[in-house]
C-alpha cells in the first residue's frame, strides 16, 4: 500500500516535472523569445502602468535572463514551481498568478467535483441496472443513448444546451458563476444563485459521461453476477435489493475507482473548456482569458495546477481505494 | 477463422452506422471541394452574418466566410489533422510497445516510467504549453505533428502489453529458436498477429488527436488562418454568436464534429469486439 | 398422483427442469422422484453434467433463466415448495431450506467480513440479531468467536467452508442441500468439516441432501444413495444395499471406481464420456457406454421401477445384482 502511494507520488513529481520542463524549454527553443515580445510589446503601447512593467521585464530577466548558465536558471525555475510561484500576470499586473489562481480553483473544484460525481454515481447505477436481468427493460434501452453522447466531448455538449436552454428557453442562465450583481457571501441566497448558474455546465459534464461509467459497469456487472457469492447470496434468501447493491454493485464498482483515478486527467481537461463556454470563473476561463491576452505566466500557471491537481487527485482515490477492498491493504503491499 | 471474424465485422451495426456517417461525411467534404469555391472560406469573401439563403446555403459568419466552403474544407482540415497525428501516434507507439516488449529489462522499464508519465498528464495541457509558445507559427499539419508527437503513449502500453502475450506464445519462441534476428522477429512475425488490434487502435488514436486538437483550437490556440472546425467553434465564441441570435454558425460546426465523433466512436465500438475476443480471454 | 404427500421429510415427484435452445428443448433433470424423512442423509452422486446440481438449485427454485422448471412436485414438511409465490420462496430459503456451497470457492463476499454476513441473512429474514448469535453460530463450527471481524480472504479453506455452513444453519433449516461442500478441501479437513455439518443435522433433525461424485465419502456420511446420469435418476436405495448388490451398470462401474484396500493395484475407470444433454440416444442414455446393453436399451428409456421397499433402479436388466468385472 505504502509502495503505491509512494509510487503515486513519484509519478506526480515526474508530471509537474515534465510539463514544467516543457514549459521551461519552449520559450527558449526559438531565437525569437515570445514572452520578452509581448512584455516589449505592452511596454510599447504604454498601456497599464509602464513601472510596472518594467518591473516585470526585470523580473523576468532576472528569472529567465541570459547572465547566468542555463543551469542555475533551470534549477532557479523549477524551485519557483515547487514553491507555485508563477510570477505575475502580465495583462494584470500586479495581480500574481498564483492569486488568480487561488480565485479559480474553488470555482473549478465545486463544479467538476460535483459534476464528476453525480456523473460517477448516475452512470455506475446505471450501467448496474443495465446488467441486471431483474431490472426494467428501460435502463437496457436508455444506455446506447448514452454511450453515443458520451463520445461527444462535454463542451459541444455545453454548446448546444446553451444555445436551447439558456438562450432559446431562457431557462437557465448562460454563463457567469453568480449574478454579477449578486453579493458573494454566505447566504442561502448567493448559494442558491450559484448553484443554479453551475445547473447547465454540471449538466453538460454529467450527460456527456454518464455512458462511459455506464459501459464499464456493465461489464463488471454481467460478471460478477457469475461469481459464487451472488449465487449464494440468492440461496441464502437475502432481499434482491440488498443483492444488489451489498453483493452485486458494491463488488462491481471497484474497477470503477481504479478506472475514476485513470480518467481524472480527460475528465479535468474536458471540463476546463466547458467553463470556457459557460464563461464559469474557474480556472478553464482564466486559461481561455489569458490565451486571448497572451499572458504566459498566467497561461502556464492554470497548466501546472491542473497538472498538479490531476495527479493529487489521482493520489486521493488511490488512498481512498483501501476503504472500499479490504484486499487492497494486503496484496498492494 | 479470419474471414469468420470479418464477417461479425459486416454484421456489426455499431460499426456499419460509424462507417456510413464516416463516409456521408468524406464524400461531404470530397464533393464539396469539387463542386464549390473553397476560396470563399476566406474572409471578407461573403457578406457578413448572412442566415442561410440561396447563395449562402448555410449562412455566413461575421468574419465574411462563406460557411458551406468553411464545413467543406474545415472538416478536411479536422480529418487530415486526426489521421495524420493518429496514425504518427500509432506508429510511434507500435515502435515503442515492441522494442519495450521485446529488449526488456532496463529499455523497458525505462520506456513503462515514460509511458506512465506521458499517460497521466493530460495532452491538451502539454499542447496549450507547446503551441502558445509556437503562437502564431502553428498550421494544421504542425499541429498535427506535435498532437502526434505526444499520443503514443496510450498506443505503446496497449501494444506491449500485446506483444508480450504474443511473447510468450509458441512460433515467436520457435522463430528465435530457429535463429531469425530480433528485428525480424519483431516485424515478421509479431507484427502481423497486430494488425487486427491495431486497426482498432488506430481508430482510437484518430478520435482522441481530433479530441486534442479541436480542444486546442477552441481555446484559441490553433491556426488562426486555416477554417478547421476548431476555428470555426473559437471564432464563433470569440464574436459570441449566442448573444446575437447566428444560430446557423452556432450549428454548423457542432453538427459536423457530432456526426465525426459519433462516427468514430461506433467504428471503435465494432472494431473492438472484432479484435479482442481473443484478448479478453487472456486478460481475465 | 397419490393425494397431496403429509408425510414428514421431503417428497419429490417428477422434478423436471427445461433448457430452452436453439433447435430443442434440453432436459437438466427429467422426472426426478426421491424423498427423504427428516433426520434421514441423502446422497446423491454423477458424474459431472448427470443434473445433481441442477436438482439442488431446482428445489431452491433458484435456476437461471432461460432454464426452467418444466413440471413436477416438491413437497417439504407439508409445504409445496412450488407454490409458494416469489416472495415466499425467498423468506424460505435459508429459513426451511438452505444450500451449503463449497466455500473454499469464492462463495462468501469478499468486501463484507464474515459477521456482515451473517448478520445480512438473519436481518433478511425479518429477525433480530442477537447479541451472541453469530458467535454461537460460529461456535457451532468451531471456529472462535474472533473469526467474525475477518474478511474472507483472511481465512483458510476449510475455515470458509465451516463459515458457509454457519450462515447455512443459521436459522434451524428443515432441509440442508450441500453442494460438494468439501472437495476443494484436503482429506483431513473434508472430514472435520463433515463431521461438523453432520453433528449439527443430527441435533436439528433436518433433512439433508449431499451432492458429490466422491463414493468413499457417501459410504461413511450418507444413508441412502441417489445415482444420477444425464439427467435422470437410475438407482436410489439405501447406502449399504446399493454399495453391497448394485442394480445399475453404471452404479457398479461407480462402486467399483472407487479404490479401496481389495481392489488396490487394479482401478477401473468408466469407459466412454458422458453424453451431451442434447444429443441423448433415444433409449437409455448410458446404453453406449454400457457392456450389458441390449436392443431393447437402445430403443426405449427403461422406466423407474420399485424392486424393494424403498430401493429402485432404472435399467431393463432384470438380472440381480451384477457381477464385478473380471
Amino acid at each position: 500500500m505504502l509502495r503505491t502511494i509512494a509510487a503515486r507520488v513519484l509519478l506526480l513529481v515526474a508530471m509537474v516535472w515534465t510539463a514544467g520542463t516543457v514549459n521551461f524549454i519552449m520559450p527558449r527553443l526559438s531565437d525569437r523569445d515570445p514572452i520578452a515580445e509581448r512584455l516589449t510589446q505592452i511596454a510599447s503601447q504604454g498601456g497599464g502602468s509602464l513601472a510596472g512593467i518594467q518591473d516585470m521585464v526585470k523580473s523576468y530577466q532576472e528569472r529567465f535572463g541570459l547572465d547566468r548558465s542555463l543551469w542555475t536558471q533551470y534549477v532557479d525555475y523549477l524551485g519557483s514551481i515547487a514553491r507555485l510561484d508563477f510570477g505575475y500576470s502580465i495583462a494584470n499586473y500586479p495581480t500574481r498568478v498564483a492569486d488568480q489562481i487561488a480565485y479559480a480553483l474553488p470555482w473549478t473544484i465545486g463544479l467538476l467535483g460535483t459534476a464528476t460525481i453525480i456523473a460517477f454515481v448516475c452512470g455506475t447505477l446505471l450501467g448496474a441496472l443495465a446488467a441486471w436481468p431483474r431490472a426494467p427493460r428501460f435502463f437496457r434501452n436508455v444506455l446506447p443513448l448514452f454511450m453515443v453522447l458520451s463520445a461527444i466531448p462535454f463542451y459541444l455538449v455545453g454548446l448546444v444546451l446553451v444555445y436551447f436552454l439558456a438562450f432559446r428557453l431562457n431557462w437557465f442562465p448562460s454563463g457567469g458563476g453568480s449574478e454579477l450583481t449578486a453579493i458573494a457571501g454566505f447566504s442561502w441566497a448567493y448559494a442558491g444563485d450559484v448553484l443554479y448558474h453551475s445547473l447547465l455546465p454540471a449538466f453538460s459534464i454529467v450527460i456527456a459521461s454518464i455512458g462511459f461509467w455506464a459501459l464499464g459497469m456493465r461489464g463488471m456487472m454481467v460478471s460478477v453476477q457469475g461469481e459464487d457469492y451472488m449465487m449464494f447470496a440468492d440461496a441464502k434468501g437475502l432481499r434482491p435489493r440488498r443483492i444488489f447493491f451489498a453483493y452485486g454493485m458494491r463488488n462491481a464498482i471497484l474497477p470503477q475507482v481504479t478506472a475514476l483515478a485513470l480518467s481524472l486527467g480527460r475528465i479535468i481537461t474536458g471540463s476546463v473548456l466547458v467553463e470556457m463556454v459557460f464563461a464559469y470563473p474557474g480556472i478553464g476561463t482564466l486559461l481561455f482569458e489569458s490565451i486571448k491576452l497572451s499572458d504566459y505566466f498566467t497561461i502556464y500557471g492554470c497548466v501546472l495546477v491542473l497538472v498538479l491537481a490531476t495527479g493529487l487527485s489521482m493520489i486521493v482515490v488511490d488512498l481512498l481505494y483501501p476503504l472500499l477492498d479490504p484486499r487492497a491493504g494486503i496484496t498492494h503491499a | 477463422m479470419r474471414s469468420l471474424r470479418l464477417g461479425y465485422l459486416g454484421r456489426s451495426l455499431p460499426f456499419l452506422g460509424g462507417m456510413a456517417m464516416l463516409v456521408a461525411l468524406l464524400l461531404f467534404t470530397v464533393a464539396g471541394r469539387l463542386a464549390i469555391d473553397t476560396s470563399l472560406a476566406d474572409p471578407l469573401s461573403v457578406t457578413p452574418n448572412q442566415p442561410p439563403s440561396w447563395e449562402t446555403p448555410f449562412g455566413s459568419d461575421s468574419q465574411g466566410r462563406d460557411l458551406l466552403a468553411v464545413l467543406v474544407l474545415g472538416t478536411w482540415l479536422t480529418v487530415k489533422v486526426g489521421l495524420l497525428a493518429g496514425a504518427m501516434g500509432i506508429t510511434l507507439g507500435t515502435a515503442a510497445g515492441l522494442v519495450a516488449a521485446y529488449c526488456g529489462g532496463a529499455v523497458d522499464l525505462a520506456l513503462r516510467w515514460l509511458i506512465d508519465v506521458g499517460l497521466t498528464i493530460p495532452p491538451l495541457l502539454l499542447l496549450i504549453i507547446i503551441a502558445s509558445g509556437l503562437r502564431g507559427h502553428l498550421d494544421s499539419t504542425g499541429m498535427a505533428l506535435i498532437i502526434g508527437m505526444l499520443s503514443w503513449f496510450g498506443p505503446a502500453r496497449q501494444i506491449r502489453a500485446q506483444a508480450l502475450v504474443i511473447r510468450q506464445s509458441g512460433y515467436v519462441l520457435t522463430a528465435r529458436l530457429s535463429g531469425r534476428s530480433g528485428a525480424k522477429i519483431i516485424f515478421l512475425e509479431m507484427l502481423p498477429n497486430l494488425l487486427p488490434f491495431l486497426m482498432a487502435a488506430l481508430v482510437l488514436a484518430c478520435s482522441a488527436a481530433i479530441l486534442s486538437s479541436v480542444g486546442l483550437e477552441a481555446l484559441g490556440l490553433g491556426p488562426m488562418d486555416e477554417p478547421t472546425l476548431g476555428m470555426t467553434v473559437y471564432w464563433m465564441l470569440y464574436y459570441t454568436a449566442f448573444m446575437r441570435g447566428l444560430w446557423w454558425w452556432i450549428t454548423a460546426p457542432i453538427v459536423m464534429l457530432v456526426i465525426l465523433f459519433v462516427a468514430l466512436y461506433l467504428i471503435s465500438q465494432g472494431l473492438d469486439a472484432f479484435a479482442n475476443p481473443r484478448l479478453r480471454q487472456r486478460s481475465s | 398422483m397419490s393425494a397431496p404427500a403429509k408425510t414428514g421429510g421431503l417428497v419429490v415427484e417428477n422434478l423436471t427442469v427445461a433448457y430452452p435452445l436453439a433447435t430443442a428443448t434440453v432436459l437438466g433433470v427429467d422426472g426426478v422422484s426421491f424423498t427423504v424423512r427428516p433426520g434421514e442423509r441423502l446422497g446423491v452422486v454423477g458424474e459431472s453434467g448427470s443434473g445433481k446440481s441442477t436438482t439442488a438449485l431446482a428445489l431452491l427454485r433458484l435456476i437461471r433463466p432461460p432454464g426452467r422448471i418444466a413440471g413436477g412436485r416438491v413437497m417439504l414438511n407439508g409445504t409445496d415448495l412450488r407454490g409458494l409465490d416469489e416472495a415466499g420462496m425467498r423468506a424460505a430459503r435459508l429459513r426451511v431450506v438452505s444450500y451449503i456451497p463449497q466455500g473454499a470457492m469464492n462463495s462468501l463476499n469478499p468486501v463484507k467480513t464474515v459477521a456482515a454476513q451473517m448478520r445480512d441473512a438473519i436481518l433478511d429474514h425479518g429477525e433480530r440479531v442477537a447479541p451472541d448469535a453469530i458467535a454461537r453460530a460460529l461456535e457451532g463450527v468451531d471456529l472462535p468467536a474472533g473469526t467474525a471481524r475477518l474478511f474472507p480472504h483472511q481465512l483458510s479453506g476449510g475455515m470458509k467452508q465451516r463459515v458457509c455452513i454457519a450462515i447455512g444453519m443459521l436459522l434451524r433449516p428443515q432441509l440442508i442441500i450441500a453442494d460438494e461442500p468439501t472437495s476443494a478441501l484436503d482429506v483431513v479437513t473434508q472430514r472435520q468439516v463433515m463431521g461438523t455439518l453432520g453433528r449439527l443435522q443430527t441435533e436439528t433433525g433436518a433433512c439433508l441432501i449431499l451432492i458429490g461424485h466422491d463414493m468413499g465419502l457417501m459410504v461413511q456420511f450418507v444413508d441412502r444413495l441417489a445415482v444420477m446420469y444425464a439427467g435422470r435418476l437410475v438407482e436410489l436405495g439405501g447406502i449399504e444395499e446399493v454399495f453391497a448388490a448394485p442394480r445399475h451398470p453404471y452404479t457398479r462401474m461407480l462402486i467399483d471406481s472407487v479404490p479401496t484396500f481389495e481392489n488396490r493395484g487394479h482401478f477401473v475407470g468408466i469407459p466412454g464420456t458422458t453424453p451431451s444433454l442434447a444429443r441423448l440416444p433415444p433409449g437409455c442414455a448410458f446404453a453406449p457406454r454400457c457392456r450389458f446393453a441390449m436392443e431393447l436399451c437402445r430403443q426405449v428409456v427403461p422406466p423407474s421401477r420399485e424392486v424393494a421397499p424403498g430401493r429402485s433402479v432404472a435399467c431393463h436388466l432384470e438380472d440381480v445384482p451384477l457381477a464385478p468385472p473380471a
